[in-house]
């Protein structure tokens, strides 16, 4: 059976469903554009990242039971978010007695860029989006999913993201100033240590707007949230998508 | 006070805290430029974990291996389970030579083990002679970063401290003639000291000998001109062979600063005819530390502080807002084992970015085990929950915690609160920020219409 025949579970992250619809819908059309079967099952809830981060892994045993459960029987697993995919091959307690369900949900669970260049094998994406654009790398999705090399590792530099958006007609990748530094959201850090969260936030911003960055991308909404508010706070004209919005808008 | 409390402080001064951002991410560039210049970057990296890691599995042995041939070389060894052992034995050797003065080169485990104001205490005259180090010994300050210690000040503020206590010119800020006027005062204190004291970078278990690395000579300068030189050395600091240096010491100087080599790598092995060695061997919480394996692989650490200078918190928030010894991503896995209680904050003052993991030269999972010091954490203090839970519940997050329970009821509830109240001083996350545009319907809602 061809990659894009199998049957997909569509996970959107909880404040992704709850706040960006968009983005989720951008996810589900671009994937159904590329001809796979998606199913949003509808039973799905938060991973449980932010709880584990702030220090309470041990109570997401329950959450983590449920997810295994609902997305077992699919043939893959993807979502918009390389944070919450991480956390789920990552971070989410051992569950006993679902170990081996557990593990093949780990091996076919993905982040969307990386299902999109690495299962599917598409080099990049046709279309066109003519935008001066700006990616901000997120780090769960760059040094946890290598979803892009890393700047502080002596390797060939890669990135999916940019790899499934180099074809894409009108489009003007910018090169920042720093290429994968923090944004400062961080979950709970975003609140527990708002001043310092604010500043890099802010340093971030003003590193795409030196490049006159007219859209900034990413692949988790996490990190653009916050990037988000702190522009808007600040009228702060730069705009923000998320790279299954481009992706999905260009697609021709 | 807590890190939070510490950091905000630290940006109140906007200026300041975006020239140390930009200066320690000058040294970050430097690192990554020359890093890159050696093809088998990656191996050596590989390389050096791996003896780390054996040592870490052996480091009995090694520790006994060293010893014997220590003494074979004429070097005094004392051991010393704690801090305040360590400071009565260095006491005890001065006392018996009757020195009342001694200069110290760069010395991380005795800044751990508060060396200095022990021995002043007890009558002794301390001279930090490594030139950042006397520069915040004036300032009667700890080191803000372990490899630059004084990079939290500027030539300001330098240059006002000179003319207090070396009488400079006032308003001189030139760092050629601060550094000549330091050199003066340092080189009679030098001349005058019967006894020096150094670190030890690395010791060598197979010879017996040791390695002290510094980019000014002062330790040369001080133990070449003392008839006793004690050194003070933390038990993970043991490699296995003198080839090893051939790994370490091309890792060292440039993940710490971006220069290929120190300007000074002085390799220590038996006194001079006439002249004494001591070796002081400290655990300190490190046998403790070697204990937890999840956490035990921080003892690989070299000391190089790159993981500060890549540290998007470090640089944000200087060294001090630590409040440990050895501050920034390392020192926020190391200090929690030592008391867990006073430095509950610093596995938190992290967005878990990785970036620390990826530069370390001896790769240690830094990031990992702040994750896992937050999931101690938690179990020690209970209360901790609490004043999180009403952080969160006052944020964007009460989204996803509410979810299974009340999602719809908190969008509509954010849509209908006035702003007053929804950017109110108790939410955190709206203080400097917007909330998302609330969407009509969630993602969930569109799907059941729009799909089957």
């Amino acid at each position: 059976m061809p990659e894009n025949k199998k049957h997909i579970g569509l996970f959107i992250p909880c404040y992704v469903d709850q706040f960006y619809p968009n983005v989720a819908i951008a996810t589900l059309e671009l994937l159904e554009k590329l001809g796979c079967k998606v199913t949003y099952p509808m039973g799905q809830t938060c991973c449980g990242q932010p709880m584990a981060n702030a220090g309470y892994e041990r109570d997401t045993i329950a959450t983590t039971k449920h997810f295994i459960r609902i997305f077992k029987d699919f043939d893959y697993v993807v979502a918009p978010s390389g944070s919450c995919i991480l956390h789920v091959k990552e971070h989410a307690p051992a569950i006993s007695g679902m170990e081996k369900e557990q593990s093949e949900l780990h091996d076919k669970t993905f982040e969307l860029t990386e299902f999109l260049t690495d299962i599917l094998k598409i080099g990049n994406i046709k279309g066109s989006f003519p935008h001066r654009v700006g990616f901000h790398a997120s780090c769960h999705g760059q040094r946890g999913l290598r979803l892009s090399s890393s700047s502080e590792l002596h390797q060939t530099p890669f990135n999916k993201a940019k790899q499934l958006m180099s074809n894409l007609e009108g489009l003007e990748w910018v090169e920042l100033e720093r290429k994968d530094e923090c944004c400062g959201f961080g979950g709970t850090f975003a609140v527990s240590e708002e001043a310092l969260s604010i500043q890099m936030g802010k340093d971030r911003l003003a590193d795409h707007q030196a490049q006159h960055v007219e859209i900034l991308t990413g692949g988790d909404m996490s990190c653009i949230m916050h990037l988000q508010g702190i522009a808007k706070r600040n009228g702060n004209p730069i705009q923000f998508k998320h790279i299954a919005e481009i992706l999905n808008e260009a697609f021709s | 006070m807590s890190h939070p409390i510490q950091a905000a402080e630290f940006l109140q001064d906007q200026a300041k805290s975006k020239w140390h951002d930009e200066t320690l991410w000058f040294v970050r560039d430097k690192r990554d430029k020359i890093s890159k210049s050696v093809p088998e970057w990656e191996n050596l990296r590989d390389l050096a974990s791996l003896i780390k890691d054996n040592v870490l599995a052996n480091l009995g042995s090694y520790l006994e291996e060293f010893e014997k041939n220590a003494k074979a070389n004429n070097i005094h060894v004392h051991w010393a389970k704690d801090a305040e052992e360590h400071n009565r034995i260095v006491l005890g050797i001065l006392q018996e030579k009757r020195c009342k003065a001694i200069v110290k080169s760069k010395s991380i485990l005795t800044e751990e083990c508060h060396l200095n104001p022990y021995l002043e205490k007890n009558g002794i005259e301390v001279v930090d002679t490594d030139l950042g180090e006397r520069i915040v010994q004036f300032l009667n300050q700890a080191p803000s970063h372990i490899v630059l210690p004084a990079i939290h000040l500027k030539k300001r503020d330098i240059s006002e401290i000179f003319h207090e206590k070396l009488h400079t010119e006032k308003g001189n800020e030139d760092p050629d003639y601060l550094t000549h006027a330091a050199r003066i005062n340092l080189r009679e204190k030098f001349l005058s000291s019967k006894v020096a004291i150094t670190g030890v970078n690395f010791g060598v278990a197979e010879t017996g000998e040791f390695v002290v690395c510094t980019n000014e000579g002062n330790a040369d300068m001080g133990v070449h001109l003392a008839d006793v030189h004690i050194a003070c050395m933390g038990i993970e600091k043991i490699i296995p062979k003198r080839a090893h240096l051939g790994v370490f010491l091309r890792l060292l100087a440039r993940s710490a600063t971006g220069q290929s080599v120190t300007n000074y790598t002085s390799h220590f092995r038996s006194p001079s005819p006439g002249k004494e060695i001591h070796i002081v061997l400290v655990d300190n919480g490190r046998t403790a530390q070697l204990a937890r394996p999840k956490f035990k692989n921080s003892l690989k650490c070299i000391r190089c502080g790159a993981c500060m200078n890549t540290c998007p918190i470090y640089r944000r928030s200087g060294g001090f807002s630590y409040e440990s010894t050895v501050p920034g991503p390392i020192g926020s896995i190391l200090s929690p084992g030592i008391d867990l209680q006073k430095h509950s904050s610093l596995p938190f003052a992290s967005t878990l970015c990785g970036s620390c993991t990826d530069i370390c030269p001896v790769k240690i999972n830094i990031h990992e085990q702040l994750y896992e010091w937050r999931q101690e954490i938690t179990k020690a203090q209970p209360d901790r929950a609490k004043s999180l839970a009403m952080k969160i519940a006052n944020g964007v997050f009460a989204v996803p915690f509410a979810y299974n329970l009340s999602g719809n009821l908190m969008r509509g509830a954010l849509k209908i609160l006035p702003d007053s109240i929804t950017y109110s001083g108790l939410n955190t996350w709206g203080k400097q920020r917007d909330l998302p545009e609330l969407p009509k319907e969630s993602f969930k809602d569109w799907y059941k219409k729009n799909r089957k």
